[in-house]
């Protein structure tokens, strides 16, 4: 963060250049992003990313919570998708206790995700529109995200920072009458997603933004560490839910789309794509919705229901531990990755036994995604840069944590 | 699915396809090597870890193309003090491997891997911000996330959670 040194970053390089600062107050940078950019007229000569303006040192409060105190910090790292954080993390932790979670909480758990990366991909499609010149997509786009906040109110109780899964499984039963729900949105969408591209699939003004801008190359995003739609839409046919399974990822039927041509329309196609085979998981998902438990079986690590608390004195003992001093988890190290809707997130949490986390680290993949917007825009024109960076859907708060 | 117990035995682990490669080029590379929780972590020499990372990167078998990420952990007070952990996947193969590098705690420095993969830049600004660490051959190591004129390296186990008063 350079914010506060007296010169800028960048030095002009040659005279008729000049450095022009955007953000971090721009409405296109999606929160406290700052590009310095050197222009030779209209044209991009060298773009410099400037962030932190969102570090709140998450690692470091993780390292003073218990494991499952984690949970709620995760939300607020990649605030449009908190489950996905969730379940990066509750999946590392499991792995390194070694917890088997029942189907109905993997399939629930999945499910949930897609209606994430739904969401999430709403609010890209309506923001990057609304930041080209199509004001009309983003209102249709947060109707339906308003539709799918509701459901997750109603499973978890809160609109956005969900904090639903927890390290064994489900916080709660779904509450009766959800699945109708969703159900009844899964019916419903598919026809919104034609809604969405009647508007800009075949617009020209649509076409002349974003087709053949800010290309980059399948080798260029392989090196810079793209991951997510923004790899994919360079041709690199790569998903880790369907490459590298989890939580039983490997039950669900779905096709991951691709796109060769690597410039901003190639990365909205994907994400369209996307969109329609996310809705069509989540039908699977309730099709074949197991029943049992949504809990594993691991008293010392997951909170008793309240009924066995009030009738059971084991239960009200494992309750006032967990709560009091956590539990202790075996040392080891563990990397797991998700497909998170921008691409590989990832949490290396190490153990040293004890009931706090000694290192938990995000690996961000707006961070590495970012990496690629210079490649992208310099020697382009200014007025692609927020095409740009509206194609490759960054969260700074992903990116600061 | 109960824990199994970790392989630390390298004599074990030697048939890893990217332990083999890397004691086939250099048997000093290797320093140590443990298989726990199906994931397998490799203790390279540190002046080495540059060639490592660029053999593994280029080899024909299973080429460790993309990195996912790079990291580090403080294991204050014990020597050597700093690991600095990367996370390389192999794309073509659906493979992980994770490297780790240690470090003494006075003046940690080892080379970057900049020249490797680009997208190491951010990465290693990253580590240098949070934890001191020094990248040689980095092309441009200044902090990342915290101000310019901050002190200290907030991640390190020793700086105070509530900051320095």
């Amino acid at each position: 963060m350079a914010h506060l040194s007296p010169a800028p970053a960048l030095e002009p390089g040659q005279d008729r250049t000049m450095i022009l600062n955007m953000g971090p107050h721009h409405p296109s940078t999606h929160g406290g992003l700052r590009l310095i950019l050197e222009i030779d007229g209209e044209n991009i000569v060298r773009i410099m990313p400037d962030i932190g303006y969102l570090h709140t040192g998450i690692e470091k409060t993780c390292e003073a919570k218990f494991y499952q105190q984690v949970v709620p910090l995760t939300d607020r790292i990649d605030y449009l998708c908190p489950l996905t954080n969730n379940l990066c993390y509750v999946l590392a932790v499991e792995k390194l206790l070694g917890l088997e979670i029942p189907p109905k909480a993997q399939w629930m758990r999945v499910m949930l995700n897609e209606l994430t990366r739904i969401n999430s991909h709403l609010v890209w499609l309506g923001t990057h529109a609304l930041d080209i010149g199509a004001m009309t997509v983003f209102l249709y786009c947060f109707r339906e995200r308003e539709d799918i906040l509701r459901l997750f109110e109603m499973v978890s109780g809160q609109r956005m920072m969900t904090s639903y899964f927890r390290i064994g499984g489900l916080a709660l039963e779904p509450p009766l009458g959800f699945f109708e729900r969703v159900r009844d949105f899964a019916r419903r969408f598919p026809a919104n997603v034609d809604e969405y591209e009647n508007l800009l699939t075949g617009n020209p003004i649509w076409g002349m933004r974003t087709k053949g801008v800010a290309r980059i190359t399948a080798e260029d995003a392989v090196a810079l560490g793209a991951s997510g739609p923004t790899l994919r839409g360079s041709g690199v046919d790569f998903d880790l839910r369907r490459d590298m399974p989890y939580s039983g990822y490997e039950n669900f039927k779905f096709k991951v789309p691709v796109s060769q041509d690597g410039d901003v329309f190639a990365r909205y196609t994907c994400r369209v794509a996307e969109m329609r085979e996310s809705i069509a998981m989540v039908q699977q998902a309730l099709d074949g919705m197991p029943q049992g438990p949504i809990k594993a079986v691991a008293p010392k690590v997951i909170l008793p229901d309240r009924e066995m608390m009030k009738t059971q004195m084991e239960a009200l003992i494992y309750h006032f531990k967990i709560i009091t001093e956590g539990f202790a988890v075996p040392a080891g190290e563990v990397y797991q990755a998700v497909e998170s809707p921008r691409g590989e997130m990832g949490y290396y949490v190490v153990s040293d036994g004890t009931a706090k986390p000694y290192r938990v680290h995000m690996r961000a993949a707006c961070l590495a995604n970012l990496q690629v917007l210079p490649s992208m825009c310099e020697g382009r024109l200014l007025a692609d840069v927020v095409a740009a960076i509206g194609s490759i859907d960054i969260v700074l708060g992903e990116i600061d944590r | 699915m109960p824990l199994e117990p970790a392989i630390t035995d390298l004599e074990q682990l030697k048939n890893h396809p990217a332990i083999a490669k890397l004691v086939a080029w250099n048997p000093a590379a290797v320093e140590a090597a443990k298989f726990d929780r199906d994931e397998i972590s490799i203790y390279v020499e540190r002046s080495l870890i540059r060639e490592a990372c660029v053999l593994l990167r280029d080899d024909a078998d299973c080429p460790f193309n993309y990195l996912a990420d790079v990291t580090c952990v403080d294991w204050f007070p014990s020597e050597p003090r700093f690991e600095v952990v990367y996370h390389l996947l192999s794309i073509p193969k659906k493979e992980r491997v994770r490297l780790k590098v240690r470090l003494e705690g006075s003046s940690p420095a080892l080379d970057s891997i900049t020249q490797v993969w680009p997208s190491a830049n951010y990465f290693e600004r990253e580590v240098y911000d949070l934890f001191g660490v020094r990248f040689a051959g980095h092309p441009y190591l200044r902090r990342l996330l915290m101000p310019e004129d901050w002190e200290g390296h907030p991640l390190r186990k020793d700086y105070p959670v509530e900051g320095y008063r």
